[in-house]
């Protein structure tokens, strides 16, 4: 059973929606739904002056239209899947600890922050600060995962201190900046100042980057972890080959600034091994 | 002395039953740069484990591993470990991963059992990267990463342990010695790669066969004397028919009742197929083990199917 919800007028100030959840849906009729309050702007308002709302509220929930100004979709989420046929707004999947979120198109800054569970998928590109602490926070995300088959913006995994993001395509400054703990793997190229503050966790990238002088040089292996995570990113679609798998990698220990526990790898050579 | 009815290929199955236990199992997959070195390791991981009686666990390699059949996409060794309590089975994989598989160049260590009960066995022997080790957790299982002199060793936290079957065994009665190992090493040779199975003494046979209880007050189990050629007409009860010079025993542990009847049943027909005179099996008057396992019905045509 799955709930359509269909943008029929646009927002012209964002609409922050958070009650767009499968819990939150559940056992609700379309009227009912057409009737939670949502904040238009400064304003309530009612969900049903933006969306025409067909189907019977289950575990999914399908959100079709340009929703770049739709705030909060799949916030605090425990369970259930949502599919944004689109592109979605700002802090999707804030605070969310389980389910699935599906974004065929691009998604805004503040993908699951502090987001303790579940899994987020971003087709397109997203915006800064996936999977970060909100500011003045000390901890990102804390559990997950958050693909994004496009490129991500900066300050991904911002203070993250668990969990998984990947990005297939390029990630932007600061990527893993504050990292407590977690992984990031990077497909395409790193931004400026990677790891900055970093304490332990690892960031992975295939392509060369520019790496802080506050880290050092380790050495170059071929580490059995990536050939568990890698596989298993490409099980999830991401394009993962198995020179990459079976690569040599430069390790990078740093932030010396920090505890100087966490790790950067880098693909030297993606021969395999003789 | 049960009289021999059923034949197969000429060879006396005697109407008796293997006397099995109730143990507890769990299936270590080690991996390496090469097929050598997981072997090196799962061959060490595996020594002294032949009995119970006197090793703490039975261990045996149940299989070779291609690449592609790993979790980490290199060749591999599936190990079974057995031992007769979930305890005991956590230490003694503590013990032999630790000292036998972490030791051993280039490898890696994953539970091989999807199983509700489990022991902490990485999650133990991560305290060797003295706060150097790090985790990760790859689709909700954690695994270890200790730093080590190549590199590092890559551990689950966690391994799946189930309830399993110890004891399960065959004996094969042969002219003399020669033509006995021929049909112990055919009976092996046949029992091997059976799924779930492993078979733990050297080459997989066993000569020194044992009773429970010894006529010395410090040793409860003695040699079993019923067999022993040498003892045919001093011990009270032998079991050896005219002709029988050589006893040679498998010992089968198990997953499952299902993969030690299959053992026995492949060893019972390549063993008569390489000439034995009798096939038997040992057992201890039924009253300690929980599983008691006869040949013939493996053998009749509905159980025939291996």
């Amino acid at each position: 059973m799955t709930f359509d919800l269909t943008l029929h007028t646009a927002p012209a100030v964002p609409l922050e929606a958070e009650v767009l959840t499968p819990a939150r849906l559940s056992g609700l009729s379309a009227l009912e739904t057409a009737k939670l309050i949502v904040v238009h702007g400064n304003q309530s308002a009612e969900l049903g002056e933006f969306f025409r709302i067909d189907g019977v509220s289950g575990e999914e929930i399908h959100l079709t239209g340009d929703l770049r100004r739709i705030k909060m979709v799949g916030a605090g989420m425990t369970s259930g899947r949502i599919v944004v046929h689109g592109s979605a707004g700002m802090h999707l999947g804030a605070g969310m600890s389980g389910g699935e979120i599906v974004v065929e198109g691009d998604a805004g800054d503040w993908v699951g922050p502090e987001m303790t569970g579940g899994r987020i998928v971003i087709r397109g590109n997203a915006g800064h600060m996936v999977g970060a602490a909100y500011r003045g926070g000390r901890v990102g995300m804390r559990g997950g995962e958050i693909l994004v088959f496009g490129s991500a913006g900066n300050e991904v995994g911002s203070g993250m201190r668990r969990g998984l993001v990947a990005i297939a395509g390029d990630s932007g400054d600061f990527t893993g900046v504050n990292l407590l703990a977690g992984t990031i793997v990077v497909l395409g190229r790193l931004g400026q100042r990677t790891g900055a503050g970093m304490r332990r966790g690892t960031i992975v990238s295939m392509q060369p980057a520019e790496i802080l002088p506050t880290f050092t040089f380790a050495c170059t292996y071929r580490p059995v972890i990536l050939r568990l995570y890698l596989p298993y990113l490409r099980g999830l679609g991401l394009p993962v080959n198995d020179a990459q798998v079976q690569g040599c990698y430069q390790r990078w220990c740093g932030d010396a600034i920090e505890l100087n526990r966490g790790e950067v790898l880098l693909l030297e050579d993606a021969s395999p091994p003789r | 002395m049960t009289s021999p009815e059923l034949r197969l290929n000429g060879t006396a199955v005697v109407d008796t039953f293997a006397e099995a236990f109730a143990m507890w199992g769990a299936r270590v997959i080690i991996t390496a740069e090469t097929p050598d070195w997981a072997r090196a390791a799962a061959q060490s991981m595996t020594g002294f484990a032949t009995s119970i009686i006197g090793c703490k666990c039975e261990a045996g390699i149940e299989a070779e591993l291609p690449a592609g059949d790993t979790p980490d996409g290199r060749p591999g060794v599936s190990v079974l470990l057995f031992s007769t309590s979930a305890e005991g089975v956590g230490k003694r994989l503590v013990e032999r991963v630790g000292q036998c598989v972490m030791t051993c160049p280039s490898t890696a260590c994953f539970n091989g059992l999807a199983a509700e009960e489990t022991v902490v066995v990485g999650g133990q022997l991560r305290y060797f990267g003295d706060r150097f080790q790090m985790s990760k957790l790859i689709a909700g299982r954690r695994l270890w990463r200790v730093p080590v002199m190549d590199g590092e060793f890559v551990v689950d936290e966690r391994f799946g342990i189930q309830p399993a079957v110890g004891g399960g065994n065959i004996l094969i009665l042969g002219r003399d010695q020669a033509a006995t190992l021929r049909a112990a090493e055919a009976a092996i040779g046949a029992m091997r790669g059976t799924p779930g199975a492993i078979f733990p003494f050297p080459g997989g046979v066993v000569r020194s066969g044992s009773k429970p209880k010894s006529r010395y007050s410090f040793l409860f189990a003695s040699t079993n004397e019923a067999y022993c050629p040498t003892l045919r007409t001093v011990a009270a009860e032998s079991q050896l028919p005219e002709g029988v010079g050589c006893v040679l025993e498998i010992v089968i542990d198990g997953l499952d009742l299902e993969a030690v009847e299959t053992a026995m049943r492949r060893g019972m027909h390549a063993a008569a197929a390489a000439g034995a005179l009798q096939i038997s099996a040992g057992n201890y008057g039924g009253g300690l083990g929980q599983y008691h396992i006869a040949p013939r019905p493996l053998l009749e045509p509905a159980g025939a199917a291996t």
